[in-house]
């Protein structure tokens, strides 16, 4: 991204600080040049940053560096026609689509529809899937819409997607479906940086704790040590010591560069959607963020989630949840009075965003303190090993008793329900930084900084499709990959290969097939395989939820189901945007 | 302190075939039968104690060897066996980051030195170019008097890394300054020793026979967030006399500093130190010939910056 003439640059360099919550009118500039405000920006009757919408089954979409302004500084941002977020698009169920996708950037760009079933040369993907779209050149994207529900769709082509380029698709089922809400919201997520996101990895590279303004100091050690005893306080530090890690790495990029959005709009700029009292609120929720894993609630609102990922889940009503990134869940909401602040912190702590459920515009209600940042259990690192039941914690939930009868061991697990990784050879070498012999397989925790909560938070043990699994048929063939990577260098792999050093994992055309997902690093990665569905079992082997992004945690090993019925050639990412460009990627061949 | 850098680097040899089967043992031996699961009320059991949630050294008999590094035993998977034979093409236009180069500048040390009847300007600096395994290193330090370099010592080398925290390096070294020049072989290691020591340990083979070896240790005290104490010591060794640049052989110096730095930005740090430096042996009486301190404190102010 480049810094854009200093002729518009006339806000001096104040601190940053008086801009951490973002400019309330922040966003994109229009009005700046007349051809930011074309006849296809049908903008619709918000005032408070709602993208766009465009339905029917043909769409022009135009690609197009746009100035923005969410800090005080203004940028250059790479939008769809012209707007953050880019137009949601409205779609329906059987309808065949025509999207034209002009390219008015100086480098190639590409749009990727996130979840959607179709062809693979639909799927936008540049170097996997299609060529790209060069400057100045239209791509038609045709195919016929097979599914229902809220997914999103962005660039795939370098950082794009990181300055701008995600938008919302809503799909309507073809024949209606019941009815659930009196008012719809889309409520999209994201992280801005005014840095070149290239250059945040290049920092990333140099100093891989640059945005981590968290970390332990001496001051916490005197601390601990004047109130559990010098030894504990050794104790405590001491296997991150040893193994160079570092407790409070819960996210790569922070606060410290990002200003958290919601529908484009900052926390200054306070995204309000309107509803009258007793109406039934849809909120559609979609983490558009390039590195951010959004915990969100509506402190006294109870949310009923009613589809994960675009499908139709069994209602469950929660205080809390954690959306990894490209995740979507749609919620049920009752609002009764007046005004309801939609909270969403990142998960290290360090920053928000946040908008408005009100009866008139203009409104607010308190908007909670950014809770404290929970350094890493030894569970999440070293799985089920240390300490027997290290990665659980059982005092989360509420205070609701969790059944263990249910931990059954399946065939896949050992005596006592432990389950022994099998690494790669690939994985002894210098892109590893640690492995996991026993990983976690429980799905019911609500992970990292969510576990003490004292609210009911969402976890994928609590999800069921609705429906059961789309193939019935058993896993003909088992393939196990690891998540893995180098803090320290900033590596990011599958079994210790960068996407350069590896080879494709190759499905067989219409064979059912269970993927299992290890994850030897301390992070959470959100785990995206294009074009099918990946249908995800609990610790027994039996169906959970239909996805099209698996969050595995830290120490966690996770297994899901395929029908590789979707012929051709397809990408398979961690969509954290820093970790798939460093290399945690992977093509997926079917034939 | 300078046996802690030897001592790291050796820490991080692969443990030995006997130990890992030991670990590996262990585990299915932990009989997980006898939890009884079904007896513990979760749903009144009080908070965990936090010290045993966030508290990973408490489970002090764990051995954490076999989590990092090692060499893959006979049964580890082949990363390459969902393949089907596809493989990527060479000539494909998706280039993640693995594949580009990135580079980096880092001034370690640029600092003002003054000592009870001396000062002078230190430089230490080390630049590198290339990707995530292998890399050109470029080091550089050095100090200059009046303007003018008192003694300089550059090196270019091949970084490749071995292990996750660990790259060797292969190169040559330059000394230049008011004695007369020596040309170096390099051959060291760099990294990151457990409990977050940088240890950086290079030997050298020159002309006439000549050997070196210099050993360098640093480590990062975060006081604040943004405040970092820093102790450092470095120590060079020579196997031979060298008269023309009065070096003795055996230990020649010896340099321990503290430097007390505030990040303006992290990669914008500017510092204050004090250093106790010595020299021994050959290297000492050459000093003491000219009339020298053999030992002396250093009081240092400087920057430290990266790009």
């Amino acid at each position: 991204m480049k810094r854009i003439p200093k002729l518009l640059c006339g806000l001096p360099n104040l601190p940053r600080r008086r801009f951490i919550q973002g400019l309330a009118a922040g966003g994109v500039l229009l009005g700046v040049s007349p051809w930011l405000r074309p006849a296809w920006a049908q903008v619709t009757d918000t005032t408070t940053g709602s993208a766009p919408v465009l339905s029917g089954t043909e769409f022009d979409l135009t690609i197009a560096e746009t100035p923005v302004n969410f800090t005080g500084r203004p940028r250059l941002a790479t939008t769809i026609n012209g707007s953050i977020p880019a137009p949601t698009l409205r779609w329906r169920q059987g309808d065949t689509i025509t999207l034209r996708v002009t390219n008015r950037l100086p480098v190639d760009t590409s749009i990727h529809w996130h979840g959607i079933l179709l062809p693979f040369q639909m799927d936008g993907v540049p170097g996997i899937s299609f060529k790209g779209i060069a400057p100045g050149e239209t791509f038609i994207y045709r195919f016929k819409v097979q599914q229902t529900g809220t997914y999103w769709y962005h660039s795939h082509s370098g950082m794009q997607e990181q300055t701008g380029m995600y938008g919302a698709i809503v799909i309507e089922p073809a024949r209606g479906g019941p009815i659930r809400a009196d008012r719809d919201y889309i409520v999209q997520l994201s992280d801005w940086t005014d840095e070149d996101p290239m250059r945040v990895l290049a920092k990333l590279k140099m100093q891989s704790d640059y945005y981590n303004f968290n970390q332990p100091t001496v001051v916490d050690f005197f601390r601990d040590a004047a109130n559990d005893g010098v030894s504990a306080a050794m104790a405590k530090r001491r296997m991150w010591q040893q193994m160079r890690m570092n407790p409070t790495d819960l996210a790569d990029v922070s606060a410290y560069t990002y200003t958290y959005l919601m529908n484009g709009t900052t926390p200054a700029g306070n995204w309000t959607g309107l509803f009258r009292p007793g109406e039934k609120i849809r909120l559609r929720f979609i983490n558009s963020g390039a590195m951010t894993f959004f915990d969100v609630r509506i402190p006294g609102l109870k949310m009923t989630v009613i589809q994960a990922d675009g499908q139709d889940v069994e209602p469950f009503t929660v205080d809390e949840i954690r959306i990894g990134v490209a995740e979507t869940y749609d919620v049920i909401v009752a609002p009764k009075d007046d005004a309801y602040t939609i909270f969403a912190q990142s998960m290290d702590r360090t920053g928000h965003t946040r908008g408005t459920l009100a009866v008139r515009a203009g409104m607010t209600a308190d908007v909670p303190a950014v809770d404290k940042p929970e350094p890493l259990s030894m569970g999440d690192m070293m799985g089920d090993m240390g300490g027997g039941m290290g990665g659980m914690d059982h005092s989360a939930h509420g205070g609701m008793a969790m059944d263990h009868s249910q931990h059954a061991m399946g065939a896949m697990t050992m005596g006592g329900g432990q389950v022994r990784a099998r690494h790669a050879r690939t994985e002894y070498g210098p892109g590893v930084d640690m492995r996991v012999d026993m990983p976690r397989t429980n799905l019911d925790d609500p992970g990292i900084g969510l576990r003490n909560n004292g609210r009911r938070v969402l976890t994928y043990a609590d999800l069921h499709t609705i429906g059961g699994p789309l193939d019935r048929r058993g896993p003909e063939r088992e393939i196990e990959l690891h998540l893995t990577g180098n803090m320290e260098r900033y590596t990011w792999s599958f079994d210790g290969l960068e996407f350069g050093k590896s080879t494709p994992v190759h499905f067989r055309h219409n064979e059912r097939l269970r993927v299992i997902l290890v994850n030897d690093t301390m992070m959470t990665h959100p785990m995206h395989l294009h074009g099918m569905w990946s249908e995800l079992e609990n610790p027994d082997g039996r169906f959970q939820i239909r996805k099209h992004v698996i969050n595995v945690q830290p120490a966690q090993r996770v297994s899901f189901l395929v029908t590789a019925d979707a012929l051709g050639r397809w990408a398979w990412h961690c969509h954290l945007l820093l970790h798939m460009d460093a290399g945690m990627f992977r093509e997926v061949v079917v034939a | 302190m300078m046996v802690l850098g030897v001592s790291s680097v050796r820490a991080q040899e692969p443990p030995t075939p006997a130990k890992e089967t030991e670990q590996m043992k262990a585990v299915p031996d932990m009989d997980h039968s006898q939890m009884d699961h079904s007896k513990m009320d979760h749903g009144a059991a009080p908070p965990p104690d936090p010290a045993t949630l966030s508290d990973p050294g408490a489970d002090s008999g764990m051995n954490h060897g076999s989590m990092q590094g090692g060499s893959a035993p006979p049964d580890a998977r082949d990363p390459h066996a969902y393949s089907g034979g596809y493989t990527l093409d060479p000539a494909r236009p998706l280039r993640m980051a693995d594949e580009h180069n990135f580079h980096s500048l880092l001034v370690d040390r640029f600092e003002r030195v003054r000592t009870r009847d001396n000062s002078s300007t230190e430089y230490d600096l080390q630049a590198w170019f290339g990707r995530n395994y292998d890399r050109v290193v470029l080091k550089a330090e050095g100090e200059a008097d009046d303007g003018r370099i008192e003694d300089a010592h550059t090196e270019l080398l091949w970084g490749h890394a071995v292990a996750a925290y660990w790259d060797t390096q292969v190169g040559v070294r330059y000394d230049s300054g008011k004695n007369p020049d020596r040309k170096w072989l390099a051959f060291g290691i760099q990294g990151l020793a457990p409990y977050w020591f940088e240890v950086d340990a290079t030997a050298y083979v020159g002309e006439s026979g000549r050997t070196a070896l210099r050993l360098e240790a640093e480590y990062e005290l975060l006081l604040t967030q943004k405040l970092v104490l820093q102790p450092r010591i470095e120590a060079n060794f020579y196997g031979k006399r060298d008269a023309q640049r009065e070096l003795g052989s055996g230990l020649s110096d010896l340099v321990l500093g503290l430097r007390l730095r505030y990040e303006i930005r992290r990669e914008f740090a500017p510092y204050i130190g004090i250093e106790r430096s010595g020299e021994f042996g050959g290297t000492a009486d050459f000093a003491r010939a000219d009339g020298e301190r053999t030992k002396e404190t250093r009081f240092v102010a400087g920057l430290r910056f990266w790009f």
